[in-house]
């Protein structure tokens, strides 16, 4: 047996030591790759708690009428619907979108990609996670309490989610769970980022200059940066929020409020006030949750065409760019909220600016394609997946972008379609290629490619079923975050859609039940993969499958040249990783002379 | 290059396992992973304070959005008197620190001490003193409820007492010599640069709560 | 014992499946939108002719760049599958760069600009001073209005004598006598050809103002007041409907904008004068 498989058998078999060094080594580990991994593991169980609460919810807009097992009272409420939908927003966002892409991967890989020991700040590492951990159990706690998880969406706009049970059910200890939880989040996600940028500035290999980082760096460096930034003001605004539900002050409640026919004591605070805190927050957010699937994409894509990636620098500096308008258009969220029209038009322009180094992305992903030697293994394949979702996605959001477009598609479910299309797809499919691409490396063997296929096939297809129709829906003025069609008469035209969007959704959920499968078996007895099964030229290919603790066994790389010299003219083989120093170096023999 | 000196410190002074061998190289990344470098304490340090500067530029632009309304129930509050001498205190207590760390680095162990204890102690003058300015906003009536005026007043002195709650932690740590893995040099900077980053934004928040009055 | 990971993975079939399936996803999205086969209803103001023009234009912009992109993705997976060949060590491409740059920022701020006028038409003009004025409040979960009466002014509100049941659901004060020929109802009668103006407001939460036809949605924030104005050209009866989560009615939170003839609104006006 290879020591390599014995590496791996060592993350799936129980060490000895007993339950101390099994603690140590799984639970309270400050290694980074640990971490990683329990970040991802959490985000696998977030996801699928998620996935189920979307289904009742499909559900419920098709056979609002059906008895449900396990629903209290049978029937669905228009309220536990609200609550579903505010549960599944926040906990996909924060737990999955958040979690995975930046804290899973990029805790994982970063500081294997820059050639160092581990991040910069070990322990703090660890505290990030168990506080992720504790604010998703005190997120999953306001599902249990008396009046249920809240119905204010994740958005959570004030007054409603300031007013306390008189504004409905689960607005109680529901609706302060989740601003406690939130906030818990948000330091969690602060000391991430911290640890994230501060590794990328410090702890990189020597000759690792910042235009030899893969892609996949810089974006997990720029979105640590938005996070940062973007995080702490969510802070202020969560306590702001609690402030005003226990402690009685007024910084979101106007004076005059009439709930229930009872008149509010709060006095003349704003509620867009809070809009304008939390999208200042929340437009970076999706940012957060895309930037770490475009270098994804671009590093596998390079890997996969047997090229470099198309603009190397073009692509660098669009991640900068997208991250840094990013912090300058949240009013697009607002342009129907009583906010000055005028700033409507502001943050139009800049909006559709933001289209500009995407679409560079874009333009470059298929130049990296361009003229390459694709190889459709299943990373590849969700990469190509994501390309496809972006543009789609990526386009539907022009609409949105212009405020008198925006007034007839707002709040409709042509928003929820796009949102999807980027954030529950596109994102979704970075990670899933990430976790295919990666699986190799991160427990030294491989997953069945044959139902990897079967798995993007059924997804690629299916989630395109469930959300193209749903622009349509939203064109025709089909209102998201309705319980049901009862309400106006023009709603019942749609459920013939809303049909085969349920039926959709079901099935593509069915299907992730291969990749989950999949995931589990191989984690057991997938063949051993070797070190660089994917002939990549990155330096976490340099390890072993896994890596040991210090990632390098000692002997750590050092950069010669740039992260995607594939097919380069002349080589020996079309691909030299970073650490192979050129042939006319002759520097010391300890150095590595061959890919391991 | 001043990398490459660093580095040559670490490799120096440092045991740990070794790294390859080989000659830094001339572009950035010096990083020999013997071990976490001093200069990344004070990376972590600098996005902190980047971190927590959001943060209470997110509280002071929602003073900036309420003191803006036309409407009518803003009403200016009268500062207790104490915030004034609060405020001398809390800058005396930069100029301390300074000099305790001009002190460390002429080698002057014991003065170095000594400031470095009066700067605890100006901290601890300085929380003292809002405990009062608040007792003081007790006794004349203005709650964190009374109106829009007080909740900003106690919003901003709570949130940047309890940030120099942890300075004070900072300082005594420091002080106890409790820090492992940073340098004496490192951690006294570390602990600066919060602190003196606390006492300017008080300046700013102190200047806020002046200006609307 | 290592997994031939690296068997040349170029057969035809991911990559034909690939463009195939891109190519009929293209096929199927531009038939669905260009046979506008999920309208939206067609719209009754001028304004909203001017929202649908800018549609189009996006719509026209977005499309060619959706097919573009997507058939050039379908087009690259199947040329350049792994048939043996060497990659071609390319980098990038600066004048390309810089083109479709150049095309990107033109087409989209070229967008966001053309777009002004359809929002400054309704957004940064008043509505005419002739314009007939109702107040709209929200509340969970229904949609009062006010007419101003005879008089033209309306009433003073207060929030402290909001009563429901007992008829006053909007607060007006008795003493004052402005409100006393206040008409209150609970859907919107405005006459076609005529500017109409809304104040909204909310009593409780946010809630939002949408017609379909009117192009026209707004949401009602409490503590404010927020004037929007429209000028409906065809007589019907048309849906309002809540667009912002307000809380657990929310889904059947409605009402009905009627546009009637001048002179139907005259006799509506005098018939609910008797009334209140």
């Amino acid at each position: 047996m290879s020591s390599q498989s014995r590496a791996a058998d060592d993350l799936t078999r129980a060490p000895s030591g007993g339950l101390q060094g099994f603690l140590r080594r799984y639970v309270f580990s400050t290694d980074h790759k640990v971490i990683g991994l329990q970040y991802f593991f959490l985000a696998l169980v977030a996801v699928t708690v998620g996935t189920i609460l979307s289904l009742l919810m499909r559900f419920h807009l098709v056979w609002p009428a059906a008895h449900l097992p396990f629903v209290p009272g049978g029937i669905m409420t228009p309220e536990q619907y609200l609550a579903l939908i505010t549960m599944h927003g926040t906990i996909m966002v924060f737990f999955v979108l958040t979690a995975a892409p930046q804290s899973a991967f990029g805790n994982y890989l970063l500081p294997l990609q820059i050639g160092a020991s581990d991040m910069a700040f070990p322990r703090l590492n660890m505290l990030s996670f168990w506080l992720t951990l504790l604010a998703f159990v005190v997120m999953m706690a306001a599902f249990v309490v008396p009046g249920g998880a809240p119905i204010s969406g994740w958005t959570a706009y004030t007054p409603l989610s300031g007013l306390g049970e008189i504004a409905g059910p689960g607005e109680g200890m529901g609706q302060s769970l989740w601003a406690l939880s939130i906030l818990i989040f948000c330091v969690g996600s602060l000391l991430g980022s911290i640890n994230f940028i501060a590794t990328t500035i410090d702890m990189r290999a020597p000759g690792m200059t910042l235009m030899r980082l893969p892609l996949t760096v810089w974006a997990w460096f720029v979105t640590a940066i938005l996070s940062l930034l973007a995080f702490a003001v969510l802070f202020a605004a969560g306590i702001l929020l609690v402030l005003d539900r226990v402690a009685g002050t007024s910084f979101f409640m106007p004076a005059g409020l009439v709930v229930n026919g009872v008149l509010q004591t709060n006095g003349g605070g704003s509620p867009l006030l809070w809009q304008h805190l939390f999208w200042f927050f929340g437009h970076p957010e999706v940012y957060i949750a895309i930037l770490p699937g475009m270098g994804v994409v671009s590093h596998i894509l390079a890997n996969f065409s047997r090229k470099p990636v198309f603009g190397y620098r073009a692509m660098a500096f669009a991640i900068c760019a997208i991250g840094f308008l990013g912090f300058l258009v949240w009013g697009h969220h607002m342009f129907v909220s009583g906010m000055n029209p005028y700033s409507g038009l502001t943050f139009s322009l800049l909006t559709v600016s933001i289209g500009v180094p995407s679409a560079v992305k874009t333009f470059n992903w298929l130049g990296t394609l361009w003229g390459g030697r694709i190889q459709f293994h299943s990373p590849m394949l969700f990469a190509i997946g994501f390309v496809s979702f972006f543009v789609t996605g990526g386009l539907s959001g022009i609409f949105l972008a212009q405020p008198a477009v925006d007034t007839t598609l707002h709040a409709t479910y042509y928003v929820v379609a796009h949102f999807h299309i980027v954030m529950g797809v596109a994102a979704i499919f970075g990670i899933l290629a990430a976790t295919y691409y990666w699986f190799p490396k991160m427990f030294g063997r491989s997953m069945n490619e044959s139902l990897g296929i079967i798995h993007f096939w059924l997804t690629f297809v299916g989630v395109y079923c469930i959300f193209m129709p749903m622009h349509f829906v939203g064109i025709a003025g089909g209102i998201r975050r309705y319980a049901d069609s009862t309400g106006a008469a023009y709603l019942a035209g749609f459920q013939p859609l809303h049909r085969f969007m349920t039926i959709a959704a079901f099935v593509t959920a069915a299907a992730q039940l291969v990749f989950v499968y999949n995931l589990f078996w191989s984690l057991r007895r997938g063949a051993p993969a070797a070190v660089n099964p994917w002939n990549a030229t990155t330096l976490e290919w340099v390890a072993a499958s896994p890596p040991p603790t210090d990632n390098f066994g000692g002997r750590f790389p050092r950069v010669y040249r740039g992260p995607y010299e594939y097919s380069v003219p002349g080589a020996e083989t079309d691909f030299l990783p970073q650490n192979i120093p050129p042939v006319s170096d002759t520097t010391g023999s300890t150095e590595q002379r061959h890919a391991g | 290059m001043p990398v490459d000196t660093v580095a040559e410190l670490l490799q120096r002074g440092g045991g740990g396992h070794s790294g390859n061998g080989a000659p830094f190289g001339s572009g950035r990344g010096g990083n020999d992973n013997s071990g976490t470098p001093q200069r990344v304490y004070v990376t972590g340090m600098i996005l902190a304070l980047g971190g927590i500067l959001m943060f209470f530029m997110a509280l002071i632009s929602a003073w900036v959005v309420r003191r803006g309304f036309p409407s009518s129930d803003w009403q200016p509050i009268e500062l207790p008197r104490i915030l004034w001498l609060n405020t001398l205190i809390l800058a005396a207590s930069s100029f301390t620190l300074a000099r305790s760390r001009r002190c460390l680095v002429a080698g002057r162990e014991a003065d170095h001490r000594h400031w470095w204890g009066v700067t605890a102690a100006l901290g601890a003058f300085f929380l003292v003193g809002q405990i009062l300015a608040w007792r003081q906003m007790l006794a004349a009536g203005l709650f964190l409820t009374t109106n829009p005026a007080s909740s900003f007043f106690y919003l901003f002195t709570a949130a940047h007492g309890l940030h120099v709650l942890g300075g004070m932690a900072a300082l005594l740590v420091v002080g106890l010599r409790s820090t492992r893995r940073l340098t004496l040099e490192t951690a006294t900077r570390v602990a600066a640069l919060y602190w003196h980053f606390l006492g300017g934004l008080w300046l700013v928040i102190f200047a806020i709560l002046v200006v609307e009055r | 014992m290592v997994s031939s990971q690296l068997r040349s993975r170029g057969s035809a079939s991911p990559a034909l499946l690939l463009a195939i399936f891109l190519c009929l996803f293209v096929a199927v999205t531009v038939y669905v939108f260009v046979a506008r086969l999920y309208p939206a209803p067609p719209p009754i103001s001028q304004d909203a002719v001017l929202v649908d023009r800018q549609y189009d234009l996006t719509l026209y912009v977005t499309g060619a760049a959706f097919v573009l992109a997507q058939l050039g993705l379908a087009y690259a997976v199947l040329r350049f599958r792994d048939r043996g060949q060497r990659a071609s060590f390319l980098r990038g491409n600066v004048a390309l760069e810089v083109l479709w740059t150049s095309v990107t920022l033109l087409a989209f701020v070229g967008l966001g600009i053309l777009g002004r006028n359809a929002w400054a038409g309704v957004r940064f003009t008043p509505p005419a001073p002739d314009a007939v004025q109702v107040e709209v409040t929200t509340n969970q979960f229904v949609y009062t209005f006010r007419y101003p009466g005879a008089d033209g002014k309306f009433g003073r509100l207060d929030p402290s004598l909001v009563n429901a049941p007992a008829g006053n659901p909007l607060g007006i004060d008795p003493n004052d006598p402005a409100g006393r020929d206040d008409i209150v109802v609970s859907d919107l009668t405005v006459p076609v050809d005529r500017p109409v103006e809304l104040l909204l407001r909310s009593q409780d939460v946010i809630h939002n103002f949408f017609v379909r036809e009117l192009r026209l949605q707004q949401d009602t924030v409490p503590g404010m007041i927020i004037p929007v104005h429209f000028t409906p050209n065809r007589i019907g009866q048309y849906e309002i409907v809540c667009t912002q989560l307000c809380g657990l009615g929310h889904g059947t939170m409605h009402s009905h904008l009627n546009v009637v003839s001048q002179s139907d609104y005259d006799g509506f006006l005098k018939r609910r004068a008797l009334v209140q």
